[in-house]
């Protein structure tokens, strides 16, 4: 009896630190649903529900969620493709050098988004790919690939190797094992890098900033940052298309947990 | 495998052996390839341009001039270099003290068993995986001169009843932006730090605790020592994403007022993309990550040699 009073205490301290971590979170929602929200008129409860800041949003905004989605779907499939592969080799195959490879794709994490940015600016002008999809899907397909190899590496090491053995005496060939093999076994560690990836690049903002001059190609991030300067008045549409800006990392974290928890660990300490 | 010498190397074996290596190798082709496109290629091209004049001409005609030094040279003598040198190192240390005190708090404290612990340890991650610009707004409008974060410090108070100038006084700014980049960074701590606290096996704390040794003696000479590989990586990683920092700051305060917030990596976005010399923004982005290989390596140095004196190594 003491002894389960006082890990209730224990819960009912954790939800305060809750409640104080995720405030702004609440916030933005709060704000998000009172209509013609101003420094001065926004109340602690949205008493007075109203869904003109989602509708004005929307109407803004959603094109740029669009490009968002279409982004960080092509980048999420590139960078897993590429990366699956280069994870499975890593894990598995004795090649020489192999420890330079994984030592290569840590030290990119030093490298900052702007120095990438600046250099490829000029090139992605000569090769027409500034504002332009496909440009920026393969910009942001480079903030996943590092993590997700280490990350599925990780996960890889751990599939045992008379499983594979098993199939090469069958007289699958390497990559016939690898796709039918590999891949099945070793899926939770993809889709753990697939939804890392998909986030990273549905949250790019630099790239999104630098890559893209004309507005033809406006993912949300920027949709957000170009909205604070010309609106900073009305904060109920800029709050709402913060909360749809969010809805991916919320769902996620709600259908993926375990995922989400172990990628974080699994990413940086293995 | 057959055992058949061959000293040339063309028997059966060894050419299979070598096909067997060359397809290994094209498992890895295509992120190696990657990895040289958009990490390699960049990183390469930026020392080049950082001695180019490459300004906005350059993109139409394709040529940049060599200039020598002079990037280095305008950035080291517009007298501005050492206030944002030192705004980095503030935003660099002291964000990174207050996420890792505070994820350590969190990381004992959710280590114990008490109902929900799980789904409420979950929920704690969401500042951290939002975007930063959206998150990075919201605390704009928070922070705001009749923003929330005033209302309540003033009903409770603790400030002036004209509240803070968060973002307009050129005193608080730059703390405004570590506030906000501590309570994103929180999460990541704590999930790591939870993590590397799970792995130290309860026996070790159960005996010593059997043998009365306290709460705080055991969590300095057990769980501590116990904790410091897991240190080392949280802080070098926190460490490596703070210092290229750009969003937040660029969301928040655009770097001021009166640059009283900007960092050598927003300088450097600035450089390149407001005013469009790229040759100067590349040799601000060379001299971040000189900046930061140096710190990492004298960071790592130092936790090695303290290991080892500790006899952990």
């Amino acid at each position: 009896m003491n002894r389960s009073a006082r890990s209730w205490r224990s819960t009912v301290l954790a939800l305060l630190i809750l409640a104080v971590l995720l405030f702004p979170v609440y916030w933005m929602i709060n704000v998000s649903l009172q209509k013609n929200a101003t420094s001065f008129t926004t109340t602690w409860f949205p008493v007075h529900l109203s869904l003109s800041g989602y509708r004005q949003a929307l109407s803004d905004q959603g094109g740029h969620m669009l490009v968002s989605l279409i982004v960080a779907l092509g980048a999420t499939a590139i960078s897993t493709t590429v990366a699956t592969p280069a994870a499975w080799a890593l894990a598995k195959f004795r090649l020489p050098g192999r420890g330079w490879i994984i030592f290569i794709a840590l030290a990119t994490q030093m490298i900052p988004g702007i120095v990438i940015a600046n250099a490829l600016y000029g090139t992605y002008n000569s090769l027409h790919l500034l504002n332009s999809l496909p440009g920026l899907i393969l910009a942001d397909a480079s903030l996943g690939i590092p993590f997700s190899i280490l990350l599925m590496r990780s996960f890889m090491t751990a599939v045992p190797g008379e499983i594979l053995d098993a199939a090469r005496v069958d007289g699958a060939g390497r990559l016939r094992a690898f796709l039918r093999i590999a891949v099945p076994v070793s899926r939770n560690g993809i889709i753990t890098a697939a939804l890392f990836s998909f986030l990273f690049a549905w949250s790019d903002f630099l790239f999104a900033l630098t890559l893209t001059t004309t507005g033809s190609v406006t993912p949300i991030t920027l949709g957000i940052y170009q909205y604070l300067g010309a609106q900073t008045e009305q904060w109920s549409p800029v709050m709402a298309t913060a909360v749809i800006a969010c809805a991916p990392s919320a769902i996620l974290l709600v259908l993926a947990q375990r995922f989400i928890a172990s990628g974080i660990t699994g990413g940086a300490v293995k | 495998m057959t055992h058949t010498a061959s000293p040339a190397g063309h028997s059966p074996a060894s050419r299979a052996r070598r096909r067997e290596r060359a397809a290994q190798w094209l498992f890895l082709t295509p992120a190696l390839l990657y990895m040289a496109a958009f990490f390699g290629y960049p990183i390469i091209k930026n020392i080049v341009m950082s001695f180019q004049d490459y300004s906005i001409s350059s993109l139409y005609t394709g040529a940049a001039p060599f200039a020598g030094l002079l990037n280095y040279r305008a950035i080291f003598s517009s007298g501005l270099f050492g206030q944002l040198a030192w705004n980095t190192a503030v935003f660099t240390v002291v964000s990174l003290a207050g996420q890792f005190t505070i994820g350590l708090v969190l990381a004992v404290f959710f280590a114990r068993n008490f109902p929900l612990n799980g789904v409420i340890r979950a929920l704690l991650l969401l500042p951290w995986l939002i975007p930063l610009v959206a998150s990075a707004t919201v605390w704009r409008w928070m922070l705001g001169q009749d923003g929330v974060i005033n209302t309540m410090l003033e009903s409770l108070h603790l400030a002036p009843s004209t509240g803070v100038q968060w973002l307009a006084s050129t005193s608080v700014a730059l703390f405004a932006v570590i506030l906000v980049n501590i309570w994103i960074g929180i999460p990541f701590n704590m999930v790591i730090l939870y993590s590397g606290l799970r792995e130290i096996p309860a026996e070790v704390n159960e005996a010593a605790a059997l043998d009365g040794v306290g709460a705080i003696t055991r969590f300095r000479y057990i769980t501590w020592p116990m904790l410091r590989p897991v240190v080392t990586v949280v802080v070098v990683l926190g460490f490596i994403y703070t210092i290229k920092v750009i969003d937040i700051i660029l969301v928040i305060t655009g770097g001021g007022p009166a640059n009283a917030s900007q960092t050598l990596a927003v300088e450097s976005y600035q450089l390149s993309f407001r005013t469009f010399l790229f040759g100067q923004g590349a040799a601000m982005g060379n001299i971040l990550i000189l900046i930061s290989i140096i710190l990492a390596l004298v960071y790592l140095r130092f936790n090695r040699a303290a290991l080892r004196t500790e006899g952990e190594l």
